[in-house]
């Protein structure tokens, strides 16, 4: 470190230094890597000052309000999965499976890229949660290997048609979709799933656009709790989606 | 998530706290910067310190934007925070927690006070000079000693 900046380091550090000193050091910064570990090491010694401040707790409610905010997060994401053969109308049943495992890896892949030992010290904590961590990785590793075939299987001479699944929770508001051998789309246009209630107008269950081979999933678009599904239908909009159907309804299922 | 907010939802609340001296701002703030950890975990550097420690000093700058009513200054990317305890457990963290009481307590009340009104007011080293009516020069020795003096004390 040098010395004429010892001071000032210790000042940027707590967020304290301003105008020409703190530009100096900052353009000294960017080409003195000894200067900048101790600026790291000044900042943990603020963190170490932050730790005087212990003792409240936060409120119940501010951990509901955070993990509700996280759920919402997590329902509005859509993931896409690409193979490389079209796949039989009972496949969905599988992939809806590895799609649900495939979103929790997702998110356990985001936690565990940089905050691995954070991670490595959860897991030791939960076995039970590692075995399932581990189960999930192996059904994402075989879904997105470059040589994993899939193979159809189907009655004899039966021509591939365009097939979904809507695996619908009611209560939960949880909708894992696949689609298969979907036609191509015109461009900037996107299928949209709606459900249709059974009072009420449709509502929007999610815009996707399958892959080449015409698969598409979505896992948990954002739906509203406790509504009972009459029918899945599916339009096609505007890339961006609409907030009603636009006709024609190019495929449809009834709920049971 | 729910296990990285039972382990330090404390720390980031008490540190928010302090700053905003409001509880709701503080928990505004909580909020704020575990969503942000969910969303970019990339954000901090696990080979570069302890989350813990970069959550103290993450949630002092969201604290301080919030208290001025200003956009965050800084990218949290941007920020390395470089410690040797790591908070992680319960133990380990009431033992620092212990340290540093011990170390500010021992510390002269105007060097304590400096890096208060540094730290948790977000004041600047002119401000401080000119609220505590000293000297520039000492205040910026105050500052970056009583730093070292905490630091001492964890490196024993």
């Amino acid at each position: 470190m040098h010395e004429q900046f010892a001071e000032d380091l210790a000042l940027l550090a707590m967020g304290s230094l301003e105008g020409d000193e703190r530009m100096t050091l900052e353009k000294h910064l960017e080409s003195c890597s000894a200067c900048r570990q101790e600026l790291e090491a000044l900042r943990g010694d603020t963190a170490l000052f932050a730790l005087s401040t212990s003792g409240p707790q936060p409120p119940q409610r501010a951990k509901q309000r955070l993990m509700s905010a996280i759920e919402a997060e997590s329902r509005s994401r859509t993931v896409g999965v690409s193979k490389q053969r079209r796949f039989p109308w009972w496949a969905p049943l599988g992939w809806a499976t590895a799609a649900a495992m495939a979103l929790g890896v997702f998110w356990f892949w985001r936690q565990s890229d940089h905050l691995a030992s954070e991670m490595a010290r959860m897991q030791q904590e939960s076995s039970a949660r590692q075995a399932e961590l581990e189960q999930a990785r192996e059904v994402v590793a075989t879904l997105t290997a470059k040589d994993a075939v899939v193979v159809p299987v189907a009655a004899p001479n039966a021509p591939p048609q365009p097939q979904g699944k809507a695996i619908y929770r009611r209560d939960s508001a949880r909708l894992i979709f696949v689609a298969s051998n979907m036609p191509p789309l015109p461009s900037q246009k996107a299928f949209e799933l709606w459900l249709i209630p059974v009072e009420g107008a449709p509502i929007p269950a999610g815009v996707f656009k399958p892959d080449a081979h015409g698969t598409a999933v979505m896992v948990h678009p954002a739906l509203p709790a406790g509504v009972v599904a009459k029918a899945f239908a599916i339009t096609v909009e505007p890339e961006g989606g609409s907030s009603t159907p636009t006709m024609p309804i190019v495929m449809m299922g009834a709920g049971s | 998530m729910a296990t990285l907010y039972e382990r330090y939802s404390s720390i980031v609340y008490s540190v928010a706290l302090r700053v905003l001296g409001d509880t709701g701002a503080a928990e505004d703030t909580l909020q704020e910067v575990f969503l942000q950890l969910w969303r970019n975990p990339g954000a901090f550097d696990s080979g570069r310190g302890s989350l813990g420690a970069w959550l103290a000093v993450i949630t002092r700058n969201r604290a301080i934007d919030a208290l001025r009513k200003r956009k965050p200054e800084a990218d949290i990317d941007d920020v390395i925070v470089s410690v040797r305890p790591d908070f992680t457990t319960d133990t380990e963290r009431s033992r620092s927690l212990e340290k540093v009481r011990v170390v500010l307590g021992a510390m002269p009340a105007a060097q304590r006070t400096a890096l208060e009104l540094a730290f948790f007011e977000g004041l600047t080293h002119s401000e401080i000079a000119g609220k505590t009516g000293e000297p520039l020069g000492t205040i910026k020795t105050r500052i970056r000693s009583g730093l070292l003096t905490i630091r001492k004390a964890f490196e024993g």
